[in-house]
């Protein structure tokens, strides 16, 4: 590579989200050495770490890796994915590895393909946790191994090392289990000597596309530019732009420290980050520190919990909707009751709650005293209990009651709406994450696992 | 007598990971930022009286080159389990809108 800026198309958020195939080739004739992108968070619950399921569906993930595969082959750029499959667990990650090679066979090409894979077995966890080498982050406590054991899968957030690695070694495609977001993008300009504060914070700011540009619905990617003062960042979309406020305030984003990111191997610091407009569409960053210490990668673990069913109906009769508060606390007393001594113990140790979508469904709160009653609102029923199937029988022996819970005795029996037949849906398991540990390991290969998938060889063969 | 929403031109919540909620108060220019950044009504205090949340796992910072006040605490109950109401907690800023800054 030629020295002088290492150029880097981040081309849309997260893969699956809608790369653009104008805006790539643009990144590319502007002189891209990389195309990377992360694939996945933890934002959207521990189901997908716990499944081993994609959240983006399999159409739209293969529909830019279409994209930016071929966009990779034809300039001879790496295409470099992490947390592939959303949660970057060892099936996410298959999932994904399939979805290339059959992309790869639609479009002819033969990429050499490195999968990092950063599940973790639980007896090595537990030999690390007895150790010492599991520390936890708040509002967490110490590790026992009740808990590793009960997460369906545990992934450990890779640092680049393990893609510097890949990339030393030839890869055209990577694709990353779970690693940080600003990771897999800062990777390729570490690799080829960029400052490591410019690296990672051009990682940090470009790791959700566009977002960092003004107009956050023009266009999905950025190209980042790294040198050795700092770093360039601006949107692909022609009529979008890139100035200090947008780029300075993705540091707010998701984050609950401003200023300082904790990374595997060390902390950015852009508390002295200076922004910068080079023209009307382009902000340089300069100023960002990266203190190096001691090697951790975050552990998630997800696993699944007790079922839950659901029912729904919506109200819009007036006599309820001004004594909501009250209707509400005496049909969730009545349900408990009837579900009590309809089910029996057999429904073990249950529980219900009613959600006033209208009133104040989202945070259960009382609404201050003379809020106007609403139009109408829906009410979710919501069942939990340790199998589907209990869940299930209690939402059946309270239908009648939901269907029907009066608020005033002295008239005939009321019928709100429920939507659909049966009432009852069953909804499955609630997934939560268990960890928010990290491990400390002295090399950042040490719980990676690097598989190859040569498809030249194996057209050769 | 202000509050938040008087003040502010954009509040916002989101999670922060699993585990932390996030509030970013983007004040509407520089006189309020000052006036209120520091403010005692946007401590810890508020986090616990409005969200339960415990006030030694709440951290607070000020962006002046933004003019913003943020505002994280450790979630309550797990993200996505059984009470979940908000799973990216982006509904939550509602309740810091009508919150008296002196």
């Amino acid at each position: 590579m030629s020295p002088g800026p290492i150029n880097i198309i981040v081309p849309t958020g997260s893969l699956g989200s809608g790369a653009v195939e104008e805006e790539v080739r643009l990144g590319v004739a502007r002189g891209a050495h990389a195309i990377a992108t992360d694939a996945g968070s933890t934002d959207s619950g521990a189901a997908y770490l716990a499944l081993g399921m994609s959240k983006n569906n399999r159409g739209s993930v293969k529909r830019d890796l279409t994209i930016l595969m071929r966009a990779g082959a034809e300039a001879g750029i790496p295409l470099i994915v992490g947390t592939s499959g959303q949660a970057g667990g060892d099936k996410n990650l298959d999932w994904t590895r399939d979805i290339v090679i059959e992309v790869a066979r639609e479009l002819g090409i033969s990429p050499r393909i490195a999968l990092l894979y950063s599940e973790q077995d639980k007896a090595i966890l537990k030999a690390k946790n007895a150790a010492g080498k599991i520390t936890p982050l708040a509002p967490l406590g110490a590790l026992d191994d009740a808990t590793i054991d009960a997460c369906d899968h545990i992934v450990a957030a890779m640092g680049p090392e393990p893609y510097m690695a890949a990339l030393r070694d030839g890869a055209d495609i990577i694709l990353g289990g779970r690693t940080t977001d600003t990771a897999v993008i800062a990777s390729f300009a570490l690799l080829h000597g960029a400052p490591e504060g410019a690296a990672w914070h051009a990682g940090k700011v470009s790791e959700c596309g566009a977002q960092c540009a003004v107009y956050r619905n023009r266009g999905s990617g950025v190209l980042i530019s790294i040198s050795q003062d700092g770093f360039e960042v601006s949107p692909l979309s022609t009529d979008n732009r890139c100035d200090p406020d947008s780029v300075s305030a993705h540091m707010l984003y998701e984050n609950s420290d401003p200023f300082r990111l904790v990374e595997p191997g060390g902390v950015l610091d852009v508390t002295d980050a200076v922004y910068t407009p080079v023209d009307d569409r382009t902000v340089k960053v300069t100023g960002s520190v990266w203190e190096p210490r001691p090697y951790t990668m975050k552990l998630e673990g997800a696993a699944g919990g007790r079922f839950q069913t659901l029912m729904l109906i919506g109200i819009q009769d007036p006599d309820v909707l001004c004594r909501i508060d009250e209707f509400h606390d005496s049909m969730l007393a009545g349900l408990y009751e009837r579900a009590r001594k309809s089910v029996g113990p057999e429904a073990g140790d249950f529980h219900i709650s009613l959600r006033m979508y209208g009133w104040n469904a989202v945070s259960g709160d009382k609404p201050p005293a003379g809020t106007p009653a609403p139009r109408e609102i829906g009410v979710l029923f919501v069942a939990t209990a340790d199998t589907q199937e209990a869940a299930t029988q209690i939402a059946k022996a309270c239908n009648a009651y939901f269907f029907h819970w009066p608020i005033s005795m002295d008239k005939e029996l009321p019928s709100y709406g429920f939507a659909f037949t049966p009432a009852d849906v069953e909804r499955g398991q609630v997934y939560e994450f268990k960890l928010n540990h990290v491990v400390h390991v002295d090399d950042p290969m040490e719980l990676v696992r690097t598989v190859w998938i040569d498809l030249r060889a194996a057209e050769a063969a | 007598m202000k509050t938040v929403k008087d003040v502010c031109r954009h509040v916002r919540s989101k999670n922060a990971g699993p585990y932390w909620v996030t509030f970013d108060l983007f004040f509407d220019g520089p006189e309020n930022f000052a006036k209120y950044s520091q403010s005692p009504a946007l401590g810890a205090d508020l986090m616990h009286r409005l969200f339960g949340a415990s006030p030694d796992q709440v951290k607070r910072f000020a962006v002046p080159s933004l003019n913003v006040v943020k505002i994280s605490y450790a979630r309550t109950s797990p993200q996505g389990g059984e009470i979940e109401r908000d799973m990216h907690c982006g509904q939550q800023f509602a309740r810091l809108l009508d919150v008296q800054l002196d």
